[in-house]
């Protein structure tokens, strides 16, 4: 089960994040999981709670957003559904897929910082990589 | 300070950018990385064992690392090919990360190594997700696994660079139907090349050191759809 390991990642990318801005806590961590990134999201969900303990994520709730697979093919310029098992070879003509459009995501999407104060009140504000 | 962010942060950012790093100064100093996947027992130690005596004989400085949750007896077995080999434990973890390769080969690894085997956990889900700074990724499976392997472990052959079959002369005790596990396999990873391969028979064996050694000379490499991912 690789997913404690991501997990601990994801906290401390998110711990760094929150670290340097000052913030006090985590709401939640909105995660992107494609569907061939072979990540379970009840185990994902399992280790979070886990690796959050003790940080300035404790208590946060993480929401996974399944990414479905696509792949794209070049002579047919047409997109399919993968589907699991996973069939990348088109439908149509049957040649190779020339890409995979999308369903390898294992990404942070968002983060929502605790708001002791206005609770109710939320701004989005997005930052750059650097930021 | 009640806000969302878009942070738009791959989770395995750092293990990428290790395994960039590695990749890149290994490439300089002429040390290509192969990274070989597959179940446990499906035979890595043993093809890896034959592959390793062959560059020995051949000249060609190879040399491995090879991972388990415990015991050492992996690189005992790999360390009678003669060639420098260096067991990593990992104390229960199912997989490796690059940041681990890195710090192995450290004060280990000869400067002259062409070829670093990296023989992964056996296991093939978690690995899959896990780039060590290889230029050539391998599965394995051996006959008696099935050919739906392909078909469940989707991730793992779908960004396999080669395929390699083993145990092939038990194939038809174990009623391997080839043309179907190749069929699943081009199903997730269109155009990988696939090995048949057994150490009893010698079917197959060197193949994987000749592959490597394509990979190290500048080889065009099969790449898999799947890792040409647009996301």
């Amino acid at each position: 089960m690789h997913e404690m390991s991501l997990a601990v990642a994801v906290v401390d990318q998110v711990e760094a994040a929150a670290s340097s801005r000052g913030a006090v806590g985590v709401t939640s961590v909105e995660l992107d999981v494609g569907e061939l990134a072979g990540v379970v999201a009840d185990a994902l969900a399992f280790s979070f709670e886990l690796a959050c303990a003790g940080t300035v994520l404790e208590g946060a709730e993480l929401i996974t957003r399944t990414v479905p697979g696509v792949a794209r093919c070049e002579p047919c310029a047409a997109d399919w559904a993968v589907g699991m098992p996973p069939r990348l070879l088109c439908p149509t003509c049957g040649a190779a897929a020339g890409e995979l459009v999308s369903g390898r995501e294992l990404q942070i999407r968002e983060v929502r910082w605790a708001c002791p104060d206005t609770p109710h009140e939320r701004q989005r504000q997005p930052i750059t990589e650097e930021s | 300070m009640c806000r969302a962010v878009d942070l738009q942060r791959a989770v395995l950012a750092k293990n990428d950018a290790a395994a960039h790093v590695l990749r890149t100064e290994l490439t300089a100093r002429g040390t290509t990385v192969v990274n070989l996947l597959s179940s446990p027992g499906s035979g890595k130690t043993a093809l890896l064992e034959r592959e390793l005596r062959l560059a020995g004989e051949r000249g060609v400085s190879a040399a491995a690392l090879t991972a388990d949750l415990a015991t050492e007896n992996d690189a005992r077995r790999l360390a009678r090919s003669g060639a420098p080999v260096k067991q990593v434990l990992t104390d229960g973890l199912c997989h490796l990360e690059a940041d681990m390769v890195a710090r192995h080969l450290h004060d280990w690894l000869p400067e002259s190594t062409r070829l670093l085997f990296v023989e992964n956990v056996g296991n093939l889900v978690c690995p899959a997700g896990y780039d060590l700074g290889e230029s050539l990724r391998v599965v394995l499976a051996s006959v008696t696994e099935g050919e739906d392997k392909p078909l469940k472990y989707p991730t793992a052959f779908g960004l396999a660079q080669l395929v390699i079959v083993t145990k092939t002369d038990m194939a038809e005790a174990a009623e391997f139907d080839e043309p179907s596990f190749r069929a699943h396999v081009q199903q997730v990873n269109p155009g990988v090349e696939v090995v048949l391969s057994s150490v009893r028979d010698g079917r197959g064996v060197g193949t994987l050191l000749e592959r490597a050694l394509a990979v190290a000379e500048g080889n065009h490499v099969h790449t898999p759809a799947m890792a040409q991912a647009g996301a």
